[in-house]
């Protein structure tokens, strides 16, 4: 462990250099304890996966969205609702395919079941307060919190179905 | 035993003390406030919610304050006719129009008498209207948003205060003129006054979809002073009344030359005869140059346009449109009760209130009893009109609200107090102090049909020792009198901001429902809008520089900006892309010249930067608003005037 995050400071360091700016010249800066980007984390014990990588396909969270049975076909038209909505209210946050504020939704349905998907779409606050996986999220992501962006039962669906394209 | 005795004759006189003295404590403000039931009639629990909306006028901060009532709870100041930097209004560029005039920008006005809007003479809490007194103007505030959404200005005026009230269906909202000018302006010397210069009403019609202001017609009236106005309510719908003063059409002098006459006027305007009048073509339209600025919420933009012309009534043109009725002693406020019968007017140098009877007034008028006429305009007699008076009930009344029990509730400025009298009977039914100096009364609905006669607030003009002192400027302040009984109590004392003159109340229910949580963003036409990140950008036109920016919990987009030079415009387009309840987000850049914006979820507003100087400056955010507040922030480089550093803008990777 010692080892990796030595090589990960020289390579940062590396890039960090290599990334000098034109008019001057950027300085190396220092590192306290940084953190180890999650990619790297190891995955040998079960409660050391970070909250994003966990699969729990059982947990249907806490809110308005009971139960919900997906339909083996992809609904496209749903699909292309769900594109526009997810690049209106979602996209200052989340990436398709990369973590940025937010984690990516690309395979969500792999790790989690549709009712948490739209639950936590639907609402947040409760999410957090009262799903553990989704206060770990909030946890893991800086303390960035979900926000709330009123999408109606509709709308999140169609993102849902969006979602069940990126892979 | 002696000492027993002397010692239970002790105790006992001092329970009778204190028993008396909680006995007076009924009629005592300070010590009637000391007992607990009056404590639990004010105490609203942490999360719950007042009865009641208070919208008091900030007077000279030119404000008008959110209040709940019992509470006494400050919500909210709506900026109206002053800049608020809290806000942004008057700063942003989207507000600015608001406050033009045909002045020019005037950023502060005296905010005197907010009016709820009416259905059938009772309140439906839709717009609040609130009168400029010094540069006469008229505002409007939306109830869904609580923000000011309308300004008119209001021509051939000056004073403008025998303002905002409104007619029973919010057909017209009225504006009265107190200073008599030259109409059309012009230089000619002052003690010309007399026969030359002339008073305005102005009647502004209501768009009943929308609620959009417009002037439908001025009445040119001799040179009094047009004090206080009430419209008529129920059976006199369809008349409006105006107190008058300085019917000696004085110009100086006037705590002496305005006060000669023995009695003044109550003007009675039959504007649905007049209304008739000007649709058949009556009326001469006039040149004119006044403001009308409109913020429209779609758009997030206020826009001002300058009117060139109103239609002007001579009312001697309109036979049976207008009379005088006489009423002692510079009356100032001028009330009808929730019948339509009753007229009050408070003769404020009178030892009397005089009361006149509508009805009384119509068959005067049909019989012609007339005692002469005004340049024109009949003079009723006053005996004629006169429905009784209420005798010697205290020294300087000002003002008359009513409850749903045909009482009646007088301030008194010199006395200091409050007087319940019966409509009718004109029987004094009960007093109480005011501390001190007391303005205006409010009953929620108290001047509609349909009043909640639950509590009075009244508004003072002097509070001296009330509260902690501050200095030589101490705090403007209300008090609030429960009426449910037959006796006033006093229950509570709360600080107002800025001089309160008149406030409306209403119930919360007919309000809280319809208040807006959020702008959709899918609604926003701002023309520099960026409804998501993947619309933001930096768009460089000559020397101005437009940013369109977005904000979300935490941070703004972009973050990063290269390219600007010293001596650009460079405009802050901010869209709040939150869509949740209770979400702004503000930003402020290092020296700019004007206020942060404080932005709500789906609002986009702007701001303008000259930077002067060179380097990296930063900007952030000012409304605390996650965790990660403290993060939301960015920097601009500023270049040289003759630099060419690239237009760059970025969130999350370096420029490179």
């Amino acid at each position: 462990m010692k080892t990796t995050l030595k090589l990960i400071t020289i390579l940062f360091a590396t890039l960090l250099i290599s990334c000098g700016g034109k008019e001057e010249k950027k300085k190396e800066g220092f590192s306290y304890q940084k953190k180890a980007p999650t990619e790297k984390k190891t995955t040998e014990k079960a409660e050391k996966v970070p909250a994003s990588k966990q699969i729990d396909l059982s947990n249907k969270g806490v809110g308005p969205i009971k139960s919900l049975k997906l339909s083996s076909e992809i609904d496209e038209k749903m699909v292309a609702q769900g594109a526009d909505v997810f690049k209106k209210m979602c996209t200052a946050c989340h990436r398709a395919d990369k973590k940025f504020i937010g984690p990516a939704p690309k395979d969500i349905l792999e790790r989690r079941t549709p009712e948490w998907v739209m639950n936590m779409i639907l609402d947040p606050e409760g999410m957090v307060k009262n799903d553990p996986l989704a206060k770990a999220l909030l946890i893991e992501f800086n303390g960035s919190p979900m926000a709330n962006q009123n999408l109606t039962e509709e709308e999140a669906r169609a993102v849902l179905e969006y979602f069940r394209t990126l892979k | 035993m002696k000492n027993i005795l002397k010692s239970t004759i002790a105790i006992l006189s001092v329970l009778v003390a204190f028993t008396s003295c909680n006995n007076s404590g009924k009629s005592d403000g300070k010590s009637g406030a000391l007992a607990s039931n009056v404590a639990e009639k004010v105490y609203v629990a942490p999360g719950e919610h007042d009865e009641f909306y208070a919208f008091i006028s900030g007077g000279f901060s030119g404000q008008l304050a959110v209040y709940g009532l019992p509470s006494g709870r400050l919500f909210k100041v709506i900026p109206v006719f002053s800049q608020d930097a809290e806000k942004a209004y008057g700063y942003n560029e989207e507000t600015k129009p608001m406050l033009n005039t045909s002045h020019g920008f005037v950023p502060w006005d005296d905010a005197h008498h907010p009016d709820i809007s009416q259905t059938n003479g009772q309140l439906d809490g839709r717009y609040v209207f609130i009168n400029g007194n010094n540069t006469p103007r008229i505002a409007k505030v939306d109830l869904t948003t609580f923000e000011t959404t309308e300004i008119i200005e209001i021509p051939n005026t000056a004073g403008n205060h025998s303002s905002s009230y409104v007619t029973d269906n919010t057909e017209y909202v009225v504006a009265g003129t107190r200073f008599a000018i030259p109409v059309p302006q012009r230089d000619m010397p002052i003690k010309d006054y007399k026969g030359n210069f002339k008073g305005t009403l102005s009647f502004i019609k209501v768009n009943p979809a929308d609620g959009g202001m417009d002037i439908k017609f001025q009445v040119l009236m001799p040179g009094f002073d047009f004090d206080k106005a009430h419209p008529g309510r129920g059976k006199s719908h369809g008349w409006f009344f105006f107190t008058t003063y300085n019917t000696e059409e004085a110009s100086t002098l006037m705590e002496v030359n305005a006060s000669q006459n023995d009695k003044d006027f109550i003007a009675a305007v039959n504007w649905k005869k007049i209304e008739e009048y000007v649709n058949n073509g009556g009326g001469k339209k006039m040149p004119a140059n006044y403001a009308h600025n409109v913020y429209d919420e779609h758009t997030h933009m206020a826009t001002s346009t300058m009117k060139k012309e109103v239609l002007m009534v001579d009312p001697s043109e309109v036979p049976g449109a207008l009379y005088f009725l006489p009423t002692p002693k510079s009356p100032h406020g001028c009330d009808v009760d929730p019948t339509g019968e009753y007229i009050v007017g408070s003769g404020k140098l009178s030892a009397n209130v005089t009361v006149h009877s509508f009805t009384k007034m119509l068959d005067a008028i049909e019989n012609k009893k007339f005692a002469g006429d005004a340049y024109g305009i009949p003079i009723l007699n006053f005996e004629d009109v006169l429905a009784g008076a209420v005798e010697q009930p205290g020294l300087g009344p000002l003002h008359t609200e009513f409850d749903n029990e045909g009482n009646a509730y007088t301030s008194f400025f010199i006395s200091s107090e409050i007087v319940k009298w019966k409509l009718g009977t004109w029987e004094v039914l009960d007093r109480q102090p005011s501390y001190y100096s007391i303005g205006h009364l409010m009953i929620p609905g108290g001047n509609s049909q349909k009043p909640f006669g639950k509590y009075v607030v009244g508004m003072n003009k002097i509070t001296k020792d009330r509260y902690l002192p501050t200095g030589p400027e101490v705090t403007q302040s209300a008090q609030l009198y429960d009426i449910s009984g037959d006796k006033m109590e006093l229950l509570l004392d709360f600080p107002t901001v800025g001089e309160p003159h008149y406030a409306a109340g209403c119930p919360a229910d007919l309000i809280k429902p319809n208040s807006k949580k959020i702008f959709k963003l899918e609604e926003n036409q701002h023309p520099y809008v960026a409804k998501s990140e993947a619309d933001t950008k930096v768009v460089r036109d000559g020397k101005t520089v437009h940013i369109y920016m977005t904000t979300i919990r935490s941070h703004f987009a972009p973050d990063n900006i290269e390219g600007v030079k010293v001596g650009d415009k460079v405009y802050f387009h901010v869209t709040n892309l939150e869509q949740d309840y209770d979400v702004p987000h503000g930003i402020s850049m290092i020296g700019a010249n004007t206020s942060e914006l404080l932005i709500m979820p789906g609002q986009t507003e702007s701001f303008l930067w000259e930077p002067k100087q060179v380097g990296v400056w930063p900007f952030y955010c000012t409304d605390f608003c996650s965790a990660l507040h403290q993060e939301m922030q960015g920097y601009v480089r500023v270049s040289p005037a003759n630099a060419n550093t690239p237009l760059k803008w970025s969130l999350g990777e370096d420029i490179e």
